[in-house]
């Protein structure tokens, strides 16, 4: 591991890190709905939406659009609510486009392909995950970036065994149809942040977190990631972020049940 | 007006092995459980079961039931997977029709239109299109030339056609209903159960409470008023009838329960007791063994 230079002074963890990597996905996204899964990438989207991208959208996590980013602890009856979002009106909302996602990846591949729904032959899975649920119809309608807590060579692959959420070579693939509106932003996992930014749209790696050295990455990683010479830490949040994520949206500190400092 | 009131054991009694039914409801939210525990303990055999996957399905999958699942997922939500789902997949015991829950919404909806397909986005260049090899591509019928193409990158473009989900029977669960067949929804989300109802041939909703035709609108605001009687062939009261499943505002979801249920799986001696206890017994004594369970 390489020192933690810049952030010692501040004594950033690595989840902090990952909260900060998760709330830039939504910076200048405007008026849209930000749906993100899992304690960390939730806590970026409130962060988001307290400080730089204050029209984002949040729902209450059930039926109902929320004013506000309210700690993640708050219970229902604490939320005020301005509006209806039952989930056949969230088909229209992706559909429309106007939504970036942030799910979580069980598989990532190096073209940005994801897998939720089996481990191994579909047919006759060796693990039977969630399912593909919205991965297809997202990837393909509107903004979708991708959290993956467990950075390893199981989850970071060549091929995902099952393509649920379309990565940029199939959708290139499919036609004029799933190119359209596909859009797969950036890839936060526990050591680093990860883009697309590339001539041949494979991953590379945007910046490693404070604490990860991109060799640590690599040994990580299960294929090859375009590697800039320049590649840089990831930023450090500020004392006002801080702030609001310690004392305000996460003072029980679930965020460091998801990933370990 | 006729008065559509029936039992859960006389809708479970319309159903024959190898249907294809459908089951509202979304996850471990609003399923209609008394059926489900009927149809386990009914000799049905070979169903297609098409759901919003939760403990619906992982339940008629554990006690043998099903051929095939027509699914996005299956999840206990507080829990993330099904282990009884994931038991009988893993053991190669149901077939699936996996697909993206929006065109699974797409499939419901031409159904219920009476049209083929609808055309998606959802789904192309990812492997829906490969574990479910039927599925076809439709190509847009209006090219370049023509006056009705509003964005020029949708010139002939291929879609998804997603084929109408038909459904020999539908079941939801609600809130309220009437005695006329309309159904009423207090909790926060319909969810699709209106497009269950719409995509099948029998349509049956079970209830918290019956009420006289008129008097729904005592219990909660018109427009929760989603399902209206030209929807539904048979209207079932069934207290408590979602139960493990949250059934907002009447009851919130059995955690403790549920985790029991997740916790059957796995081990043969659990489940035959699990089984014994809560699934081989009338809906009455089910009740009562799960207020015996959470007496102090």
């Amino acid at each position: 591991m390489s020192d933690t230079h810049g952030s010692a002074d501040i004594g950033v963890t690595r989840a902090e890190s990952c909260v900060i990597a998760c709330a830039d996905a939504w910076r200048d996204a405007g008026e849209i709905m930000a749906s993100p899964f899992g304690n960390i990438p939730a806590l970026g989207a409130r962060l988001a939406k307290s400080t730089f991208a204050p029209d984002l959208v949040l729902t209450d996590g059930e039926a109902a659009l929320m004013i506000g980013a309210p700690p993640l602890t708050a219970r229902p009856d604490e939320l005020q609510r301005e509006a209806v979002m039952p989930y056949r009106s969230v088909f229209d909302v992706v559909w429309s486009g106007r939504r970036h996602i942030m799910m979580m990846a069980s598989q990532i591949d190096k073209d940005g392909n994801q897998n939720i729904s089996a481990i191994g032959d579909h047919a006759h899975p060796k693990v039977q995950l969630v399912g593909v649920r919205g991965a297809p119809g997202n990837s393909v309608n509107h903004p979708t970036s991708y959290w993956v807590p467990d950075h390893n060579t199981r989850s970071f692959v060549e091929h995902v065994d099952v393509v649920s959420g379309v990565g940029y070579a199939r959708a290139a693939a499919a036609g004029a149809g799933a190119t359209r509106f596909h859009d797969i932003r950036r890839v936060v996992s526990n050591l680093g942040v990860f883009d697309f930014e590339t001539p041949n749209r494979t991953m590379r790696l945007a910046s490693f977190h404070p604490g990860v050295s991109v060799d640590d990455i690599v040994a990580a990683t299960g294929f090859s990631l375009t590697i800039d010479a320049n590649v840089s830490e990831t930023r450090l949040p500020t004392p006002e972020e801080l702030q609001l994520l310690r004392d305000v949206l996460d003072p029980k500190s679930l965020r460091d049940r998801d990933v370990k400092s | 007006m006729s008065d559509k009131r029936t039992t859960v054991d006389d809708i479970v009694g319309e159903l024959r092995s190898g249907m294809t039914i459908g089951i509202g409801g979304w996850g471990s939210r609003r399923k209609p459980m008394a059926v489900i525990r009927a149809l386990c303990r009914s000799d049905l055999t070979d169903l297609t079961i098409v759901a919003y996957g939760g403990p619906d399905v992982g339940l008629l999958c554990a006690t043998g039931k099903v051929a095939k699942v027509v699914c996005g997922f299956v999840t206990l939500d507080s829990i993330a997977l099904d282990p009884h789902w994931r038991a009988a997949r893993q053991k190669g015991q149901v077939g699936v029709m996996e697909v993206d829950e929006g065109m699974f919404f797409q499939g419901l909806q031409a159904a219920a239109w009476r049209v083929p397909f609808l055309p998606t986005r959802a789904g192309l260049g990812s492997d829906v299109l490969s574990i479910n090899p039927d599925l076809k591509l439709v190509r847009s019928p209006y090219g370049a030339d023509s006056p009705y193409l509003s964005d020029p990158a949708d010139a002939d473009v291929d879609l998804v056609a997603m084929p109408a989900l038909r459904l020999d029977a539908a079941i939801v669960h609600t809130n309220r209903a009437d005695t006329a067949g309309n159904g009423q929804i207090l909790g926060p989300d319909a969810f699709f159960d209106p497009l269950f109802l719409g995509a099948a041939d029998r349509r049956f909703v079970t209830t918290e409470r019956v009420v006289e035709n008129g008097a729904l609108t005592d219990e909660g605001p018109l427009s929760s008023i989603v399902i209206h009687r030209m929807m539904t062939d048979g209207v079932a009261q069934t207290p408590r009838g979602a139960h493990f499943t949250a059934n907002p505002p009447d009851y919130g979801r059995d955690e403790a329960f549920q985790k029991e249920y997740a916790a059957a799986a796995g081990d043969a001696d659990i489940w035959t007791a699990f089984a014994e206890r809560y699934l081989n017994v009338t809906e009455a004594e089910y009740h009562t063994h799960v207020q015996e369970r959470s007496a102090p």
